[in-house]
């Protein structure tokens, strides 16, 4: 990759080639606002995309963010007048800054394709992926992907509290957290000093004999809401630690990484110990025979179980990226399945959806080095 | 040409300053009457002292207006992006020590750690539809922070000042604040969680990347030798 970025017309005219090539797969263009209200991207993603998006106010709007990305937009304008099912293509400049000197640009164009479909999910996810790799073919990519589905079904079947398991959820896409939870949960790790000795005293007594020795109320949190967590705290204590056949197959399933033909037949293998992730690797298989219909070979396709976890993506099924050879490099193509997305915007409302963007940038300065 | 030293302005860290300096034989003494911001600096030739908000010196030392700077090492880490690579710790200094910690209500008794307060905060966000949020002005370093740990659910609120006083008034749940002693987190009934230390901070003499240099690095090695600094070798080249 040379150090030189490809000329402006050059990159636009990359996204418009891919746009050509998103419409002639039947994608519907659509435009959206550069900026977007705050309050929407900072309920999804949390407090983390203030460090990444542009945030500015707005007198009447109040704080406003530079778009971060188009996906948020895109549903809610499927989610306000969309047909069913729906594909539809987009191309324009997102913006994200950089909290360190060096290649990465803080405004750059993205093209993106986006399918919404309640029939048939891993038929869709086959369509988005195979579209990405004949667009991306000529470069030559790394193809790797992955399915957060999987570690949410494996989370959802553990025998263990309804608390432990939704903490577990929480924090699929905080791996850090995930793993300490984990840890703690399935008694690896020793419990806290801090932790033991608060223990003692909410054993010791009435939380509201403790609270109220702590010192007078204050704040909107409520005497109720800390003794229902002091009650749960205790509760946890005694709930016994997971099982060890359990614990070691979710710290198994967390490091797969295979051909995506040998991942399935290593989770069919570990399925009769770990029976809820059954429909999930159900879906798997289905996914990679719909692959294998657009003729992506399973047996080469690259599958990491736990890809995916760390982006702010909010990908909660099938997911995917394509990268160049060069490290230093960010994907040039990342996608994946949100249907939570589209729950959690739709206000009780839903609809399966999958999608994924395209840097035309590095696409352009790739095609330039190959030249 | 000289060497730019920038030094807060007024108060106990001044004061410090001066006296840091001073027995080292650099004299540093404000000069005129005592609402000028003028100083001057003696027991070495070519240097000149910029009388500056402790605040802002973070800002000029990035900028290259100012070639050294004292001030709080929470003021550099919260204030510039990716500091290491803007400005050099010459040394810490010894003095002005504060602790940038997270403070929650003391009749919070289900929470001690930071794993509690993330709990807590899920929790809260449920009941009361809204993120739980932590009052601050040290925006980066507490957001830092609590992504290294994987704290999710939270909200940061700006405090400028008087944020021991947010939970009291309700426009924040926890407090990420500097403190010394302790004295006005317990007033306001409020205690640092056990592992809620996010930064110990001091002054330091902090030394800039990007000043101009040129002309100046006889003076800077001259300065160097006085105060018995070892100078990093990519800072000035031949230095």
């Amino acid at each position: 990759m040379t150090e030189i970025a490809p000329p402006r017309a050059a990159v636009r005219a990359e996204g418009e080639a891919l746009m050509a090539t998103f419409r002639a797969a039947g994608a519907l263009p659509v435009e959206c606002d550069m900026l977007q209200p705050a309050g929407t991207l900072l309920d999804l993603y949390g407090e983390d995309i203030r460090a990444r998006a542009y945030v500015t106010a707005d007198p009447l709007r109040g704080e406003m963010m530079l778009r971060p990305d188009f996906t948020v937009p895109v549903v809610e304008t499927h989610m306000a007048h969309g047909a069913d099912p729906a594909r539809y293509c987009y191309l324009g400049e997102v913006f994200r800054k950089q909290d360190r000197p060096g290649a990465r640009p803080s405004e750059f164009l993205q093209v993106g394709f986006e399918l919404f479909d309640r029939t048939e999910p891993q038929a869709a996810d086959a369509e988005v992926f195979a579209l990405f790799a004949q667009a991306l073919a000529p470069l030559g990519l790394r193809a790797v992907t992955g399915d957060i589905g999987i570690l949410m079904a494996a989370v959802r079947g553990l025998k263990t509290t309804e608390r432990r398991r939704a903490a577990l959820l929480r924090h699929v896409w905080r791996p850090h957290r995930f793993r300490a939870l984990l840890d703690r949960f399935s008694g690896r790790s020793a419990m806290a000093p801090a932790r033991a000795r608060l223990l003692e005293r909410l054993t010791s007594g009435s939380a509201q004999d403790l609270i109220g020795a702590a010192g007078p109320m204050i704040g909107l949190r409520s005497e109720d809401e800390i003794a229902a967590r002091a009650a749960a705290l205790v509760e946890d204590a005694a709930a016994p630690p997971l099982a060890a056949t359990e614990a070691a197959l979710l710290y198994d399933l967390l490091t797969l990484e295979a051909p995506a033909g040998a991942a399935l037949r290593h989770l069919r293998g570990i399925e009769p110990m770990l029976p809820a992730i059954a429909p999930a690797v159900d879906r798997f298989e289905a996914r990679l025979a719909a692959l294998a219909a657009h003729g992506i070979d399973p047996e080469t396709l690259p599958f990491e179980a736990g890809h995916g976890r760390s982006s702010m993506e909010y990908y909660d099924g099938f997911v995917f990226s394509f990268h160049a050879a060069n490290p230093d490099l960010p994907p040039v193509a990342t996608g994946g399945r949100y249907d939570a997305l589209t729950e959690v915007l739709g206000q009780g409302r839903s609809i399966p959806a999958v999608g994924g963007v395209i840097r035309p940038a590095l696409v352009a300065g790739l095609r330039g080095d190959a030249a | 040409m000289s060497l730019r030293i920038g030094v807060p302005s007024k108060g106990r860290l001044m004061e410090k300053t001066f006296g840091w300096f001073g027995a080292r034989g650099v004299t540093m003494a404000r000069t005129g009457n005592d609402r000028e911001y003028a100083g001057a600096v003696d027991g070495i030739a070519g240097v000149e002292l910029v009388l500056l908000s402790a605040g802002e010196i973070p800002r000029e030392l990035a900028a290259g207006r100012i070639h050294l700077g004292v001030t709080g090492s929470d003021l550099v880490r919260d204030k510039l992006a990716d500091w290491p690579r803007q400005v050099v710790e010459l040394a810490p200094l010894g003095f002005g020590h504060a602790d940038l910690i997270l403070a929650v209500p003391c009749c919070w008794v289900d929470v001690e750690t930071v794993d509690d307060l993330d709990a807590a905060a899920a929790a809260f966000r449920r009941s009361h539809g809204h993120r739980l949020r932590i009052a601050t002005k040290y925006h980066r370093l507490v957001r830092d922070f609590l992504t290294a740990q994987g704290v999710a659910d939270y909200q940061l609120v700006d405090s400028q000042g008087a944020t021991e006083g947010t939970v009291k008034h309700q426009t924040a749940e926890a407090i990420a604040d500097i403190t010394s002693s302790g004295e006005t987190l317990r007033a306001n009934h409020l205690k640092v969680l056990e592992d809620g230390m996010i930064h110990r901070s001091q002054a330091v003499l902090f030394a800039a990347r990007t000043a101009p240099w040129t002309g100046d690095t006889e003076t800077l090695r001259a300065l160097a030798r006085k105060l018995g600094l070892d100078l990093p070798g990519d800072l000035v080249p031949g230095a």
